[in-house]
């Protein structure tokens, strides 16, 4: 009995300090691209290639994304709200649940698997080839050259995509409200924007830019401290997805909550 | 234990009682090793025996758990930042693994030090880059090709390509003759001693090919369980007087030096 109370109290112990140490590992590589970001050189090429990789070639999972959400968050809404007559304030809720919620958070997600496990793959199999010590020896910082243009690509074209996805989620809830819910077109556009003020948007923009440094940070940090092959480098991967996905979700309430007053 | 160079202010590098371990493995203890200005210093030793470990402690790749190491005089050990690379801006290094960047072409991996490192211009370095390409018997059509595509010995003469394009002070190679046909083995022996001659470059290898340790170094070191266990000039390497040096230059299972195998 004292046994296992030990055995389990130690095994607590364990996760404490892995889990802190991990904390640390993690802060500590996250203020060093943070210094790396805002002192020269910076590589323009690197960036615009991210850019491209991050943005543009998400656009079609983003946009399918945000079109399906869209049409469902009508119909859901529609009959949701028809238990008390309010069937009038579907376009409105469509714009605010979009531009709040389900456009930042679903194309974060949806970034997460595309992007973020491309990262840690790309990143880990550079450490396990030693191509990251190589960087190192032909005068090079992998910060500088791998993470930091990883970084601003993400925080950067995140809400780029983010207000792509808005605009293609409220064609998606226009298209079912006006094709299949009956609603009369310039009605449904005139209630999408009655309503909808500035901060709606913006609180979705600057979400979508911290879930764009999310996801390239973990991408990065699992890639680079990736070991041991290629197990290591699924595993990294793996890590990534998961990890950017409910950092995601838990920014998502703080910086909701943060927004939440105004 | 035998003299490791005769002047040691005047060593390139200068290792001193450098000890690393990964958890319980010890694979560093207690190593010494002077490198001499414009020296070809060749370390042999078995399979596993931290030859690799050494030089990516040098590098500042591996952080040693204790011991010195200074290059040009300068302690490198726990040095970081702008000093560090400041000092790696004299190295070239040759990867066992070869270690080429697979996004990138082969030309852009034998440039990358010059464009990113020196600032040169892309179509300045390319054209270094095909010279240097062209040294190890690579042509022009190679060049834009990835690496993925060539075959290991051709990605081990496009990593040494890489690490002398860019004339560094001090070169490293792990095991540049490995993988390599018998000729090109030598026309890499050939290049080595070049780069030693007429750069005047400091260089540190590591090789199995007893051939090759015999044409390129000056010194040869012998490396087991973690210390520089013979160190003498290659003249002597026959002479040696110690029964491990003997046992591995003839590459006898009988000696010493016991494989951990099982024998049937
Ligand atoms: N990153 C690492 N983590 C843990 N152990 C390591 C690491 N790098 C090397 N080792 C261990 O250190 C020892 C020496 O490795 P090293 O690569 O230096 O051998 P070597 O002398 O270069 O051998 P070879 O001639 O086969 O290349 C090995 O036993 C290896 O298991
Ligand atoms: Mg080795």
């Amino acid at each position: 009995m004292v046994a296992v109370g030990t055995n389990f109290l130690a095994a607590i112990g364990r996760i404490f300090l892995s889990f802190t140490a991990a904390t640390g590992r993690l802060s500590i590589f996250t203020a060093t691209a943070l210094s790396h970001c805002v002192t020269p050189p910076i590589y323009p090429r690197l960036l615009m290639r991210q850019m491209m990789s991050i943005g543009y070639y998400s656009l079609p999972v983003v946009g399918m994304t945000a079109v399906f959400t869209g049409m469902v968050l009508a119909l859901q809404i529609y009959s949701g709200s028809s238990r008390f007559n309010a069937e009038g304030a579907v376009a409105t809720i469509v714009v605010i649940g979009i531009t709040r919620e389900l456009g930042p958070v679903l194309t974060g997600l949806m970034v997460a698997g595309r992007v973020g496990a491309a990262m840690a793959a790309e990143i880990g199999t550079m450490r396990v080839t030693e191509q990251i010590d190589a960087l190192t020896t032909l005068s090079t910082n992998p910060f500088k050259y791998l993470v930091v243009p990883r970084l601003i690509a993400g925080a950067l074209m995140l809400p780029l995509l983010v207000l792509v996805a808005d605009i293609i989620g409220v064609m998606g809830g226009y298209l079912v409200g006006t094709e299949k819910l009956g609603f009369n077109s310039a009605s449904y556009i005139d209630n999408t924007f009655e309503f909808l003020e500035q901060i709606d948007v913006i609180s979705g923009l600057v979400k979508a830019s911290a879930f764009g440094f999310i996801v390239s940070l973990m991408g990065c940090y699992h890639g680079y401290h990736s070991r041991g092959g290629a197990q290591g480098v699924g595993a990294a991967t793996t890590n990534a997805v998961v990890s950017a996905s409910i950092l995601i979700l838990a920014a998502n309430y703080i910086i909701t909550e943060l927004f939440f007053d105004i | 234990m035998t003299e490791h160079i005769a002047d040691k202010a005047t060593a390139k590098i200068s290792m001193n009682d450098v000890h690393k371990s990964f958890g319980p493995k010890v694979v560093l203890d207690g190593l010494n090793l002077d490198v001499g200005r414009g020296e070809s210093v060749v370390v042999i030793g078995g399979s596993g025996t931290g030859k690799s470990v050494m030089l990516k402690c040098v590098l500042g790749l591996l952080h040693p758990d204790g011991g010195s190491i200074k290059v040009d005089g300068e302690e490198v050990v726990g040095m970081g930042g702008k000093d560090r690379d400041r000092v790696l801006d004299k190295f070239g290094m040759l990867f066992q693994s070869a270690a080429l960047f697979d996004s990138l072409k082969v030309w852009e991996n034998v440039a990358f030090g010059l464009i990113q490192g020196r600032g040169m211009s892309r179509d300045d370095a390319k054209g270094v880059a095909l010279t240097k390409m062209a040294q190890v018997g690579l042509g022009e059509e190679v060049g834009e090709l990835g690496p993925a595509e060539l075959s290991g010995g051709m990605q081990k003469r496009v990593g040494l390509a890489r690490a002398i394009a860019t004339e560094p002070e001090i070169i490293f190679f792990d095991e540049p003759t490995t993988g390599l046909d018998p000729i090109m083995g030598d026309v890499i022996n050939d290049l080595i001693v070049d780069c030693v001659k007429e750069l005047g470059a400091t260089t540190l290898s590591i090789t199995h090919d007893l051939a090759s340790a015999r044409k390129i170094a000056d010194r040869i070191a012998m490396i087991y369980k973690g210390q520089i266990i013979w160190a003498g000039p290659t003249d002597q390497i026959d002479q040696s007087g110690n029964a491990h040096v003997d046992q591995f230059i003839h590459g006898r299972a009988e000696g010493p030096i016991q494989m951990e195998v099982l024998r049937p």
